[in-house]
Formats: structure tokens, C-alpha cells, sequence
């Protein structure tokens, strides 16, 4: 039989060790076979299955972008088993990788358009991606704004990143803390994202909004962009149910008729009217 | 496809020659009370008379804990030994019901609906299926109302209609099956032209898949999930005893710098099985699971899979500790 | 039968309660109702059929919400309600308690202690079925015992009915589903098994009011319930227990005396 088993997961070296934020680390991975290298290929938005060994699975986005070749990487916060067997790996430690999973952001199809991200806490790995992919095709797009949000200060990712972005002419950079996780030093905004968003009132002209954060962000980010005047279609946010397989299995994140892991995680605000909102 | 006449005698030597060949044969047995599919030597062992065995027998083609694949772990590296499809032996299943059998198919649709799962498969290769048909039911039979029968020859390799003379008509119906008379060709004889539909037991259809997909498509925010479930206890029984839940969690089984990484059976109906690491939970009551393991099978399945995710073996209903018969709540969402 | 339906018709009308928790006939035997209007208490049934220790569901939230509500309370319940009262899960304010005593006479408790002295009428006997399997493992040497248990608990395949239906096991989440660390594979295995049922039997110590609602919903026929049974049988004289009573002075695994007469403990 040469039936590939799925389960099995590529092999992967620890190249480089990222601090983020407390208890927030970001890994880049390269193959440790070189045929697996040359073969593997992604799209933004798209996930996998990361493996402690010794300790499971844990499913995450791919937070590089695909533009940028011969790695992936991965951003996580230590909070369970698996992320805790993870933190406590060294650089050069060896690791499991399963994917690519799931479908991408529609790239192509927003070519000639405006792009406002926004993400909140521990979310921004999936949007990072598809930013830097984004950024590396910059003639692409129009206007590219992006709006972030946290905790604290503290709790901010990629903080060299948020840094990078907002100096580039080409970026509008909001990054925002909520009420009481602001620092003495604190040049940025103070408010929730949704509010944040309100304020900074990108046009919905021509204008393709990606949401990404913890679902209560979620539900009130979308009626102010419904309010901006954004329709269904031009609002895009990435789900993450818990999985276990990645691959349409296990049936731990069908949602309606939908699989998470297969039919998204990438979706339009009009594709999820047709999934029941309580259950994601 | 061919139909034989196999006499109580032929049947009992070709049983034999079945052990003879060195293939694993699982049955019905009754032991401790209740009536199980076990590792058999001798006819013997099977048991008779009883409507249902407690558990299907899923479990040949999705065992309950499977190793997906060993590893050791070696200064920072890590060995990998993938599964081996070939440590699978052939395997015949005995005396299996025409529900059982009917369940390889909505399993399989599940495990390789996307992307070929190569443990179910490779089970599925190893697995010769010989199914008896129905004479009995009970109240909780109803295959007739979810596109099977007690006839059905779905899912399986053979099918014996066992006759009054203890004798049975043998449908052969796949390359498996014939490889499983060639064992022992001469105790099939020419078919007598009995009549098989006269053996199988009157089981009137008691619902409409199509009006009860129809009635699902609009149902999610009805309040019959929550009036149903509410005593549902939300344990695994249901799950565990059904022949096409496939619900299943990846576990890791450590021992010191070896270590196996496991596939066991899940159910949607647990409390925690969504639970999202944050807390979140987007199926935190009782009702909602509920609602999913109802849905999955009867409304999702038929969508996506063109399966329906039931094959009416009342399994779930006799398991429940609480009376929860899913033909009753069936019936009844066909009725509103 | 009609003064429980009337009774609990009349509670539901007067808005003395949102919810009682009774029995109806099932498709195999009586199984749980849930009356939130009067009609629905014409479904009412009590008689000796009706065994599901319904003490399981006084302690789920969603189902009860936060009014008043009450149960009609065979034996075992109103046992498991003691139980549950003793551990701070519940309170008179919130649940009344109906049952048919003997005389088939309706009884209303409205304080615990009414029920404690009404239970304690009843004494704790093993019917026939566990006295003919307990006295055959006690019979047993301690290697039979353990291989009669190995077999059995080699047909457990992990789905939680003797928790789920026990309304002791009342923890948001239970010890096999932690996992830092992971004290007891969730997988099924015959030494997992064991060690599952083994954390559970401990953890009913000095709780368990022998209900049987753990040995009734195994699936797979696995005599569960005999175990805590048994631990209650022999904890109760060492610890000045009364079987079927709930132990007023803690349970036997978390309780310490400075007088305790064993060394090994102080």
C-alpha cells in the first residue's frame, strides 16, 4: 500500500527561538529533510498540526509569510500541554509538522484594493502572514492600514514588527491597548479594537477588511465595519476551532455543514452567515 | 454476483476451514450477559439467539486505540517508524447484521471523504465481512427507515439467509466473498429458489430520511433540541456502541524517549470535546451537543458525505442509560 | 399518583417552582421527566420501577436555572440529595423534595433534616443481584479478585456512563481529563481502565450512597457499582459511618482526626 499517512508529521529543526511577549514565543522551523523542503509549498492563512513529542499536537496557523522561502513559523503562548512542551524546547530541538491545512486568503482576487487589517492579542500570527505577504507584493494592493490591539503593552506581538510597519510610508499603523494596559511611555491608542476601528474609520470604498482575534472581538468588530459600510463580502476572518486531525476527520470543528479545518479557516463575513454564529 | 444453497452441515466445515486458513474470525458471543463480536475457534462459541449485539463492530475497522505511528526521541533528534499496514492480519467477521455491515460505508465516507486515511483503509483491505440477515427485531430496529433492510446486503462480502433446515441461501457478492468459498467450493451447492424476502423479518419504515433532512435544514434554532435533551446525561454510550460515530482524539503515550502517538475514539456528546484552550466553548450545553450528533448524522452527512450517518441499529437507544431513543426523537422532528 | 400529579401541578401553577424533576414511562422503563407547566404532570409516574437516581440533575445549571424547583425523590435520590447537601451542592431554599413513602402517602420535605430522618427508616441492604456477585468475589482470593476485575474492566471502553450518571461526579472536570500531567491515559486500555475506575472508586470514598446508577448505565455490563458499594460497606464501621448516610463529619479520603488510632497517619 502507498497510502501517505497523514498522521505522520514532517520532521523539523528549531532554527530560531523569537520572545514575543510573555509566555508568547515564535519558532521558525526549517525540514530536516531537504526533499520535504523543496516540496513543501503554502498559502496565507493556511494552518498545521505542530508537534511536541512527547507531549501531542497543537494546531496553529503559519505565521511566516509564503513569500519568504526555505522556513515556517509558528506563534504560540504557553498554555496547555503541548504549548508548554514546546516553550520548554531549545533551539536546534526537533519538532513534528503537519500541514499545510485548511483554504486561503483570496490574495488574487484583491488586487487593486485596500486592505485594513484587523487583529487582536494572540491573533495577529495569522494575520502577520498574510500582511507580510501583502507587504512583499506591496504594488498590488492600494492603501494598506493596520489596526492592532492588546491587552497591555506587554501583550503586544512581533513587537519589532509593529515597529517595522509603522515606519513604512506605505503603512498606516494603528496599534491600540485596552483601557489599563497602557504604559507610562505609551505613544499609541488607548481603547478596545472595535472602538479603535470606529475612530480610525477606514473607507469601505474599494476596501477588503481582514478580522482576526478572540471571538468576543469578533462580534463586536463586525457591526461597526457593517456600519462603516462594508458589505459581507469585503469582510474576511480566519477561525480557529479546536481541531485535533486538521484533515476533516475527527469532527471536532464542524460547525454546521462546514468543516473548519477544510472549508476554511479563511472566511468571508458572507460565507459565515450560512454557519450558526453560537457555534465557532 | 451468485447465489448458493449451503446446508447447517456445509456451513459448520466451511467455518472450519475459515479457521483453518489462519484468519482472525470475530462473532457474536454471549458471555457476562450481553452478546459481543469476540476473537472465535469454533462455531460452537457463537451465539444464538439474541436481537442485537451491544457493540458494532466498527471497532474491527477503527479500533477503539490505534498507534498512528511510534517515535524515539535521541539527543534533540527524533526517530519516526511510520505504521505498518502489513501488521494488520486478514480478519473475518461472522454472522454480522445487514446494520453492521451497512455502517463500513458511512465510516469509510468520513475517513476519506478529503484525504485517504491509511489505518482505516488498510483495515478495510484485511476485512472479509459475512453477514446473516435478519429473522427478528426489536423496538429498536429501524434500518427500513434509513435506506437499509433486514436484507441488506451493503457492506458485506457474503450474506447468509439461514433456513428452517438450519441450511441458509449464500449470496456471494464480492471478490472476497468468492475468495472465502473458495476454501471450501464444494459446500456450496446449486440455490433450491428459496425465496429469501420469506426468512427476513417485517420491519415497517417509520420515518422519511428526505422529510427528516428537510425538517433538520430548518431546525437549528428549534426548541426541540434543548425539550429532547434535557435528560441527557452527555456520557459516550451512544457514541461508542454506534457503528458510524467516528469522532476521535490524538493522543500522545510517552515512555521515557519512546513514544507512540494514539487514535482513540472521541463523541461529540462529551462536555469538553470543543473546549477551546482559552475556555471558550462553542457547544457548551447539552442541548447543543445534542443537537450536533442528531444534525451530523441525519443532516450534515447526507450533504456533504451523500451518506446518511445511521443505519437504524437501535444500538444507541438500548445503551442509553436514560431512555434516550433516537428513533422516538426522529419520529418526532419528521412529525413537526 | 393523582395527589403527586395534583400536588405537582399545583406547584407549577401557584409559580412555587419552575421545574420538577419526576419520572414518565419510557419506550423500555420509566425515564426522566422534566415538568415546566401543570399539563405536563399528567405524564407523572412513582412507583418501583422508576430507579434512576435523578440527584444527577440538581446540580446541572442549565437544566435547573435559578429558581425554585423540586424532584420527586425515590430512595436512592433522596440519599444522594443528603450527599449532595453535606457538600455544600445544594440548598433548601432552592430544591423541595417529594416521594410516596410506603403507605403511598405524598411527603414533602422541605428542610434536609426532614429527609435525613425519613432515610433514616430505611435500612441499607444489598438486594439479590449484588449479594449473589459480592458474595462470590468475597469468596475470592486476592489474585481471583483482581483477575475478575482485569477481565471486567478490559470491557470498558471509556465512555464516562457510571460518571455521567452518578450524581456524585459532579466536577466540571474530572481527573481523567487532566492533562498536566496526565494521570490516567484517556485511552482505553485494560491497566488504564483499571487505573480510571480505581481514582474513581477513591474519590467516592465515604461519599457513595450506593445508588447502583453507576453499574445500571455501563453498557458494556460492567458491575461498577459494586465496587463503591463495597468500599462503603467496609469504610462504614472503621469510620463510625451509617451506611446510606451522609457522613456529617467529612468523607473518609479528606477527613483527619488527631486521635486517629492508626500510626502511620498522625
Amino acid at each position: 500500500m502507498s497510502e501517505k499517512n497523514t498522521y505522520l508529521p514532517y520532521l523539523m529543526t528549531i532554527d530560531k527561538v523569537i520572545k514575543e511577549a510573555p509566555g508568547v514565543k515564535t519558532y521558525r522551523l526549517k525540514f530536516q529533510d531537504e526533499s520535504e523542503a523543496a516540496a513543501f509549498d503554502f498559502q496565507a492563512g493556511q494552518f498545521g498540526e505542530y508537534s511536541a513529542f512527547g507531549e501531542g499536537e497543537s494546531t496553529f496557523c503559519i505565521a511566516s509569510s509564503p513569500t519568504r522561502k526555505g522556513y515556517i513559523e509558528c506563534t504560540f503562548r504557553d498554555t496547555g500541554r503541548v504549548t508548554s512542551g514546546m516553550a520548554s524546547l531549545e533551539e536546534g530541538s526537533t519538532m513534528g509538522f503537519r500541514g499545510p491545512y485548511g483554504n486561503v486568503f483570496p490574495l488574487d482576487e484583491w488586487k487593486g484594493k485596500n486592505l485594513v487589517f484587523i487583529a487582536g492579542g494572540i491573533a495577529l500570527p495569522p494575520m502577520r502572514c498574510v500582511i507580510w505577504n501583502a507587504l512583499d507584493l506591496r504594488e498590488n494592493f492600494k492603501d494598506i492600514t493596520i489596526i492592532y490591539g492588546a491587552k497591555s503593552v506587554n501583550d503586544l506581538v512581533y513587537k519589532e514588527e509593529l515597529k517595522e510597519w509603522a515606519d513604512r510610508p506605505d503603512v498606516r499603523m494603528v496599534t491600540t491597548v485596552d483601557p489599563g494596559g497602557q504604559t507610562a511611555d505609551w505613544t499609541g491608542e488607548v481603547g478596545f479594537v472595535p472602538t479603535i476601528v470606529e475612530t480610525v474609520a477606514p473607507s469601505a470604498e474599494n476596501t477588503i477588511a481582514i478580522v482576526c482575534g478572540p471571538p468576543i472581538m469578533i462580534k463586536f468588530t463586525f457591526p461597526v465595519l457593517e456600519k462603516l459600510g462594508f458589505t459581507d463580502s469585503q469582510v474576511y476572518t480566519t477561525l480557529e476551532n479546536r481541531m485535533k486531525c486538521g484533515v476533516g476527520k475527527c469532527g471536532r470543528c464542524n460547525v454546521g455543514k462546514l468543516y473548519i479545518c477544510k472549508d476554511g479557516p479563511v472566511f468571508s463575513k458572507a460565507e459565515l452567515n450560512f454557519i450558526p454564529a453560537e457555534e465557532y | 454476483m451468485e447465489t448458493k444453497y449451503i446446508s447447517q452441515g456445509g456451513m459448520a466445515q466451511w467455518f472450519e476451514s475459515i479457521i483453518a486458513s489462519g484468519k482472525r474470525v470475530y462473532a457474536p458471543v454471549n458471555s457476562r450477559g450481553q452478546v459481543d463480536f469476540k476473537l472465535v475457534k469454533n462455531l460452537s462459541e457463537v451465539a444464538d439467539d439474541y436481537i442485537q449485539t451491544t457493540q458494532s463492530i466498527k471497532a474491527s475497522v477503527y479500533p477503539k486505540a490505534e498507534v498512528l505511528f511510534t517515535y524515539e526521541k535521541d539527543h534533540g533528534k527524533v526517530n519516526l517508524s511510520d505504521f505498518d499496514p502489513e501488521t494488520i492480519p486478514e480478519t473475518v467477521l461472522w454472522k454480522v447484521h445487514p446494520c453492521d455491515a451497512a455502517g463500513f460505508k458511512p465510516l469509510s465516507a468520513i475517513f476519506n471523504w478529503d484525504s485517504a486515511d491509511k489505518l482505516h483503509n488498510a483495515h478495510l483491505v484485511k476485512t472479509s465481512v459475512i453477514s446473516f440477515s435478519c429473522a427478528k427485531a426489536d423496538q429498536s430496529c429501524f434500518c427500513t427507515s434509513v435506506n437499509g433492510s433486514p436484507g441488506n446486503t451493503a457492506g458485506s462480502d457474503i450474506q447468509l439467509t439461514v433456513l428452517p433446515d438450519g441450511g441458509a441461501i449464500a449470496e456471494i457478492l464480492t471478490p472476497k466473498g468468492e475468495a472465502l468459498v473458495a476454501l471450501l467450493p464444494p459446500v456450496f451447492e446449486a440455490e433450491r429458489g428459496d425465496k429469501k424476502e420469506q426468512y427476513l423479518v417485517d420491519l415497517p419504515a417509520r420515518f422519511s430520511l428526505e422529510e427528516v433532512n428537510a425538517k433538520l435544514n430548518k431546525a437549528f434554532n428549534s426548541t426541540v433540541w434543548k425539550e429532547q435533551s434535557e435528560r441527557c446525561i452527555g456520557c459516550g454510550a451512544c457514541a461508542f456502541v454506534c457503528p458510524t460515530c467516528a469522532c476521535f482524539d490524538i493522543q500522545e503515550d510517552v515512555h521515557g524517549s519512546k513514544g507512540r502517538r494514539i487514535r482513540c475514539w472521541d463523541a461529540c456528546g462529551f462536555a469538553l470535546f470543543t473546549l477551546h484552550t482559552s475556555g471558550h466553548n462553542p457547544r457548551e450545553h447539552q442541548s447543543q451537543r445534542w443537537r450536533q450528533r442528531i444534525l451530523h448524522k441525519f443532516s450534515y452527512m447526507p450533504d456533504r458525505l451523500s451518506v446518511v450517518g445511521c443505519t437504524g441499529c437501535g444500538r444507541c437507544s438500548r445503551a442509553c442509560p436514560v431512555d434516550m431513543n433516537i428513533l422516538e426523537h426522529i419520529t418526532s422532528i419528521a412529525k413537526q | 399518583m393523582k395527589k403527586l400529579r395534583d400536588r405537582v401541578a399545583a406547584l407549577l401553577d401557584e409559580g412555587a417552582v419552575s421545574l420538577v424533576i419526576g419520572y414518565e414511562e419510557g419506550t423500555k422503563r420509566p425515564r426522566p421527566l422534566f415538568c415546566r407547566n401543570s399539563e405536563s404532570s399528567g405524564k407523572l409516574i412513582f412507583d418501583s420501577r422508576c430507579f434512576h437516581n435523578l440527584a444527577v440533575y440538581v446540580t446541572k445549571k442549565e437544566l435547573v436555572g435559578k429558581e425554585r424547583f423540586a424532584v420527586t425523590a425515590p430512595i436512592s435520590t433522596l440519599r444522594s440529595i443528603l450527599q449532595l447537601y453535606v457538600e455544600n451542592q445544594l440548598s433548601e431554599e432552592k430544591l423541595l423534595v417529594l416521594t410516596v413513602d410506603l403507605n403511598g402517602e405524598l411527603r414533602e420535605f422541605v428542610t434536609f433534616e426532614e429527609i435525613s430522618a425519613y432515610v433514616a427508616q430505611f435500612e441499607m441492604k444489598r438486594g439479590e443481584r449484588e449479594q449473589e456477585i459480592l458474595s462470590k468475589i468475597e469468596g475470592m482470593t486476592r489474585e481471583e479478585r483482581w483477575k475478575f476485575w482485569m477481565g471486567e474492566m478490559s470491557h470498558c471502553f471509556k465512555c464516562y456512563a457510571c460518571r455521567s450518571a452518578c450524581p456524585l461526579c459532579y466536577c466540571t472536570k474530572c481527573v481523567v481529563e487532566v492533562n498536566r500531567p496526565q494521570w490516567i491515559n484517556p485511552w482505553p486500555s485494560p491497566i488504564s481502565n483499571m487505573e480510571w475506575h480505581v481514582n474513581r472508586a477513591m474519590h467516592m470514598v465515604g461519599r457513595c450512597t450506593a445508588c447502583g446508577a453507576c453499574g445500571d448505565a455501563c453498557p458494556v455490563g460492567i458491575p461498577i457499582d459494586l465496587i463503591t458499594r463495597k468500599m462503603m460497606e467496609d469504610l462504614a464501621p472503621e469510620f463510625g459511618y451509617i451506611p446510606g448516610q451522609p457522613a456529617k463529619q467529612g468523607n473518609a479520603l479528606s477527613s483527619w482526626k488527631l486521635d486517629d488510632r492508626e500510626q502511620f497517619i498522625r
